[in-house]
């Protein structure tokens, strides 16, 4: 492998060389087999390919650049981090790596065995010294959306700089007030870390800006609704991964481009896969880079991936923040209302969820569903029961699976998702 | 002729119809080298296509047999081979080698809902034949021996590693093997049960692949279920069986 001319900028960040070039190797040989293999991808996902194969390079000398003229880095790791705040303070925020066995034996010295992939994972990352999004934060913000997280950021604070945020657990007026001072507070730890205030003009395009990314995710979800499919879902997937690191105005941009492709695309009745291919719709734990085993593999099975019901996917992308405030206080009860109406596995009651996944199934004329949850993720695999029964209610198919980031069932999934696929076809 | 093959972890079958009648079965352990025994068992015959399932069913359609070769998952084999053999069964039990599936069917032989094992060999034919080797019996009379005990002891590990280990203890505790050899089958037989009736066990059951040949988990099934389950003939064949029939509808 030619020496990277990232190299120095790596070296700067304390990243272990060795371990990150042979990370890079294994996602850019995942990539080539699982994206640039696809056929008659559109012309827009260019701009994709060299987002993530400059995912540790061009972005992050950029987050760089911004460092060296003052601004401040917020990682995260969940969509109730409110990135409205985080653009008004004049930072930058970015998902941390997540999606991948890396240092797991070390992640198993910090936290217990059984824990869900993405925990070990972004633990391992930092343990490892291979993220250089991570390395890059002035702060990581955490959040109570599972115990497993809760408890493993007790020992991840000590190696980061971070501040978490307790998410509610029920949707009461209190859990409300509770999360208000929670965002107020998030609010107060911006301001001292910037050095900026967050005032009504620089909120307000920060509420504008994200909620155009979301707009843009809309617009794309609701063109797979067409038959035949004019995307793959690997590429919606990789599209809703991207947009927790690049630029958001960027982003947005380019994704309204791709849109304007998919709807000439529409037009002619072109598609991606035959008109008859089984459509299917995920739902349940997020996907971080580079998780694309399971829509790799139902890919893989004759079936097209329609949407994903997750964090990484419909999610974060559903609702949008009122616009119409003019005071930050205003502004703060939009931003408020709008993130309490996010349906994680981690709310009790959390019935809108069940709602919510059997209509996207339906505008999107899906066949079927495949819950995913990771292994160990108590809150979606748990809600996997609720799911099935509701979606059978709707005389919507359903399969359960359960995983990690292994490839060591790999073969079983196949069989699971090909007898799927068949069932629905 | 269509020919159905279905490589299995421990054993690849052939079934050979021409129009409705059967014209040959045959069987093979899989080795490590599947393909060669799947032409030992082809022999002479040149099928006019085959339609592979399966574990190895891939290795078919990458393979050049000099024939038109489909696929299918032993999921709807199991379901098209056991609907023609028992148009009226609604739930399929399949335990082969390495995995164990629940299938539901509609009453016009369609999957309706499937669970199956995930990448543990609990409860599977590979569980049964780790244990049969530890009591230095062949895995074929292990259900034999099991039956002449007297007492269901309890096991209550899921994993195969830690079964024998609770079965070693029960041993050191001067247990009858016998005893200890029917607590395993009925292990086992929990755990089907459990998955069966998680996709909604209705009667007729067919019990069908390698297991159904074992008396012990026959007898014990028919006690957890309250129910008697029809066992084809050749329970091995039947996805091979299926296979061939989809064959012919192609």
């Amino acid at each position: 492998m030619a020496a990277s001319p990232h190299r120095e900028m790596w070296e700067k960040l304390n990243l272990d060389i060795e371990a990150h070039d042979g990370l890079l190797e294994v996602l850019g040989k995942f990539y080539g087999d699982i994206y640039l293999s696809q056929e008659g991808r559109l012309g827009g996902m260019e701009y994709l390919d060299f987002v993530l194969s400059e995912v540790h390079g061009l972005r992050i000398r950029e987050i760089q650049d911004a460092r060296a003229a003052g601004k401040k880095v917020i990682g995260s790791f969940c969509v109730f981090v409110p990135e409205e705040l985080t653009l008004a303070a004049n930072a930058i925020q970015v998902g941390l790596c997540a999606g991948a066995d890396a240092g797991k034996e070390e992640a198993e010295k910090l936290v217990p065995r059984n824990t869900c992939a993405l925990i070990k994972s972004f633990i391992g990352f930092k343990l490892a010294r291979i993220c250089p999004y991570t390395e890059s934060c002035d702060l990581i913000i955490g959040e109570t959306t599972c115990d497993g997280k809760k408890k493993a950021y007790e020992a991840f604070g000590e190696l980061v700089p971070m501040h978490v945020m307790e998410v509610p657990q029920q949707k009461n007026a209190c859990d409300r007030t509770l999360w208000k001072s929670e965002i107020l507070r998030y609010k107060d730890r911006l301001e001292a870390l910037t050095g900026n205030t967050i005032t009504a003009e620089n909120l307000k395009k920060g509420i504008r800006i994200i909620n155009d990314r979301r707009r843009a995710l809309q617009r794309l979800n609701a063109l797979r609704a067409a038959v035949p499919a004019p995307i793959s879902g690997r590429d919606v997937l990789l599209i809703n991964q991207v947009s927790f690191y690049d630029d958001p105005i960027r982003f947005t941009e380019s994704i309204g481009k791709l849109c304007d492709q998919l709807e000439e695309r529409i037009q002619k009745k072109e598609g991606i896969v035959p008109e008859s291919t089984p459509r299917l719709m995920l739902s349940g734990c997020p996907m971080a880079v580079p998780n694309w085993k399971l829509p790799y593999i139902v890919e893989g099975s004759g079936a097209v991936v329609v949407g994903e019901e997750s964090c990484i996917g419909t999610r974060n992308t559903r609702d949008l923040v009122d616009e119409s405030g003019q005071t930050v206080e205003e502004m703060i009860d939009a931003i408020c209302d709008r993130y309490m109406k996010i349906d994680c596995a981690c709310f009790t009651p959390n019935t809108e969820r069940l709602e919510n996944i059997a209509d996207m199934a339906k505008e999107l004329k899906a066949d079927g569903v495949i819950h995913y949850a990771l292994m160990f993720c108590q809150p979606y695999a748990h809600e996997a029961f609720k799911v099935e029964k509701a979606l059978r209610e709707a005389d919507i198919p359903m399969l359960s699976i359960e995983t990690d980031y292994s490839m060591e069932d790999a073969e079983q999934l196949k069989t699971r998702v090909e007898a799927f696929v068949e069932m629905v076809s | 002729m269509i020919a159905g093959i279905d490589i299995g972890s421990r054993s690849v079958e052939l079934v050979v119809t021409d129009g409705e009648k059967i014209i040959r079965q045959a069987k093979a352990a899989t080795t490590f080298d599947p393909l060669s025994q799947v032409k030992k068992l082809l022999g002479e015959l040149r099928p006019e296509r085959i339609v592979g399932t399966g574990y190895g069913r891939n290795l078919l359609a990458d393979a050049d047999l000099g024939t038109e070769v489909t696929t299918i998952t032993e999921i709807k084999a199991y379901a098209l081979g056991t609907h023609r053999l028992f148009p009226a069964a609604r739930t399929v039990l399949d335990i082969g080698g390495q995995d164990t599936k629940a299938i539901s069917l509609t009453n016009t032989g369609k999957v309706a809902r499937f669970e199956m094992n995930d990448r543990c060999a609990a409860g599977t034919g590979k569980f049964l034949e780790h244990v049969a080797s530890v009591f230095q019996i062949p895995v074929e009379t292990f259900g034999d021996y099991a039956l002449e005990g007297d007492e269901v002891l309890s096991i209550n590990s899921m994993c195969t590693v830690f079964a024998e280990t609770e079965a070693t203890s029960l041993m050191a505790q001067g247990q009858r093997p016998q005893n200890i050899a029917l607590g395993l089958h009925a292990s086992v037989v929990r755990r089907t049960a459990n998955m069966l009736r998680r996709v909604g066990l209705e009667f007729p059951l067919v019990f069908a692949g390698g297991v159904a040949r074992n008396r012990c988990v026959i007898r014990l099934m028919q006690d957890a279920l309250s129910g008697e389950p029809l066992i084809p003939e050749e329970p091995d064949m039947v996805g091979a069986y299926g296979a061939a029939l989809h064959g012919s509808r192609l």
